[in-house]
């Protein structure tokens, strides 16, 4: 018997979250699932890892902090100093107290933006990147589980017994 | 089911007996359906005056700065106050999105998408100001660090005015992106449902091949729960550093250390304004009255009540200090007996009475609760906040040091023309984004239909009742 992927459709979050538990109980494989909205649980029911991105956060922050002391220390301290003001142009350090808004400003501006371009890339999301959702349903009120397995019946009377509402049967090769 | 249960004395927020392809409906109606009589009126109105807007600031460019009422000692007025006017608005949407939701409040859902496109499109308007201003707006590049021709000469990190370029492009380019990511789910639920090949064509490019699956949802989540953390103290900085343009000054009445905290406070106020005036107006035209309900628009009369208080303190205390301090300057600041009966005592008492009388009447529930009072209420406070500008600004500099340089502003038809050309544009940006967007995030308000949803409400409370 040849691989095949079995969609199974589902109308509720709750029926979707029950039917999850179940098949991880039975010990089937669930490939992905696709919801129209984050349902609650669904990670921890998956045994989905905790996501990275945020302790990345931190370092394009740290890494905005350290390019906004940079720039000011070459422009307004190494590469030409001028009294403006009365004010300390000698060292960073004297001077410091006048970049806290620019440090601020960039660390937040890397922090957000870099970790808005790595959710982006990790998720292959891209301007006029194709439709990740096989069923277009699954982005209004519809549930989708993906299973990939050669034993199709024992499958699909888990998917109808757990409540889905439709099961497909789709080729490895045409996906 | 015990996880979607909540407190049955909050009143529900969603009407309707709506399921969850309800709100795929009726979000996406307007995207899907031609626009109404009242849209095409709308939107008329708002292009003609941006196009005299347009008017205006093509004829400044060409002409110069002098085409505005300046003069040798009032030398920001007009412009100014637009600017600080329009950031101020900006700050609900971020507010709304931002805080609320790490606050975890759900009644952000139904307005922080508006309140959000509100932001950008009022940062944008705001920015047109300082720009024209510079009277050479080509050579508008040179406020960023770029090398540039005249060898090793930067820009001065010294000054508050470059702090506020940095502040204001990183408020607007977060406010964007965060905006942006919120869209993407919602975009692919309008792309699924197209029929029409082009509008297929564009939310699938602009939905970014979104689909939905858990691991990116929990990404996803990750994303807009730290982008909320990161604008938060984003949204308090840019207000702070729009109030060092004035308090780092040596202007008399400027050079005040309650202005951070109070032009903070300020902008909320301001911009929970502009969000109910909005919201007034989109709930009837775009049919949104099973989403947007009273006690949305009760929550947040009581922020503008909150916030409103707080510039009511700043305002007596600036007020107390000047007639305090015996200083002669002080009486001459823009909150002081001086101001009070000089010849702009139209513009403080049009402040006091937009700012903190008017509003005062939101302690009365019926009058918080009422969506024409709300509205009514949010244009005078607009207004007001308008005029706090206007005297912070004009009243401190029209009376100098020196009594020889004491003058009045008068704003020419230039100056007034480009502020009402930038109501115009806004309306413009805003009457196309309502059509071609969602205007809700349908997807974050779809997680909350089983707890807030007035069916399912009805359907808990009951079970809660029998097993007791």
């Amino acid at each position: 018997m040849s691989t095949k992927i079995i969609y199974g459709l589902y109308g509720d979050d709750d029926d979707l979250l029950k039917a999850v538990d179940a098949f991880k109980k039975d010990g089937i494989d669930i490939k992905e699932v696709y919801t129209p909205f984050p349902v609650h649980g669904l990670d921890t029911a998956l045994g989905l890892r905790k996501t990275r991105i945020s302790d990345l956060a931190f370092f394009y922050g740290v890494y905005g902090t350290l390019l906004a002391s940079v720039m000011t220390w070459y422009m307004m301290n190494h590469d030409w100093p001028q009294n403006i003001g009365g004010k300390p142009a000698f060292t960073w350090f004297e001077n410091m107290p006048a970049f806290v808004p620019i440090m601020f400003e960039l660390t937040v501006f890397c922090a957000a933006h870099l970790m808005s371009l790595t959710f982006l890339t990790r998720n292959k999301l891209y301007p006029g990147g194709k439709a990740q959702n096989p069923d277009p349903r699954t982005t209004d009120d519809k549930f989708l589980m993906e299973i990939e397995s050669d034993d199709v019946e024992r499958i699909k009377t888990a998917f109808i017994n757990t409540g889905a509402e439709e099961v497909t049967v789709r080729d490895l090769t045409t996906v | 089911m015990s996880h979607h249960y909540e407190s049955p004395v909050r009143d529900p927020l969603v009407y309707g007996n709506k399921s969850y392809h309800d709100i795929s409906v009726d979000i996406a109606y307007p995207i899907e359906h031609k626009a109404g009589k009242l849209w095409w009126i709308s939107f008329t109105i708002a292009m003609i005056t941006f196009l005299f807007g347009l008017g205006c600031i093509t004829y400044t460019v060409g002409t110069g700065i002098g085409t505005w009422g300046l003069n040798r000692t009032i030398g920001w007025a007009w412009d100014i106050t637009n600017f600080v006017w329009w950031i101020g608005i900006g700050h609900a949407g971020t507010l709304i999105s931002a805080v609320l939701l790490l606050f975890r409040q759900r009644w952000r859902m139904s307005v922080n998408r508006s309140a959000e496109a509100m932001t950008i499109f009022a940062v944008v308007m705001a920015a047109i100001f300082p720009v024209i201003h510079m009277g050479r707006p080509w050579l508008a590049y040179w406020v960023f660090p770029i090398p540039n021709q005249f060898g090793s000469f930067w820009i001065n990190f010294n000054s508050a005015l470059l702090w506020d370029v940095f502040a204001i492009s990183t408020y607007f380019s977060v406010s964007v992106v965060f905006w942006y990511m919120g869209l993407l789910p919602d975009f692919a639920m309008v792309r699924d449902r197209a029929t029409k090949p082009f509008s297929k064509k564009m939310y699938s490019i602009m939905s970014m091949g979104w689909g939905g699956k858990a691991k990116h949802w929990q990404r996803h989540e990750e994303l807009s729960l730290v982008l909320a953390g990161l604008a938060t103290p984003l949204v308090f900085s840019v207000h702070t550093i729009v109030s060092f343009d004035f308090s780092t000054s040596v202007i008399k009445g400027w050079h005040s250390t309650v202005y951070p905290p109070y032009f903070v406070a300020g902008a909320i106020f301001s911009g929970f304004a502009m969000v109910q005036t909005l919201l007034g107006v989109m709930r009837k035209v775009m049919h949104l009255e099973d989403y947007v309900t009273r006690g949305h628009i009760e929550v947040m009369n009581k922020i503008i009540l909150v916030t409103g208080g707080m510039v009511a303190i700043a305002y007596a205390s600036e007020f107390y200090v000047g007639w305090y301090s015996g200083s002669r300057y002080e009486d001459f600041t823009y909150f002081s007996p001086g101001a009070a009966v000089g010849p702009y005592w139209w513009a403080f008492w049009a402040l006091i009475a937009c700012n903190i009388l008017i509003p005062s009447l939101l302690w009365i529930r019926k009058i918080r609760r009422s969506f024409f009072w709300s509205f009514i209420i949010s244009i005078v406070v607009n207004i007001g906040m308008w005029f706090e500008r206007f005297d912070i600004i004009v009243v401190n500099l029209s009376r100098d040091y020196l009594p020889a340089g004491w003058t009045m502003f008068m704003p020419t038809v230039i100056d007034v023309g480009t502020f009402i050309g930038t109501i115009g544009f806004f309306f413009v940006l805003y009457l196309l984004y309502a059509r071609s967007f969602p205007v809700i995030s349908q997807a974050e308000l779809k997680t909350i239909l089983k707890t807030s949803g007035d069916n399912y409400k009805k359907t808990h409370t009951e079970e809660d009742h029998h097993e007791h």
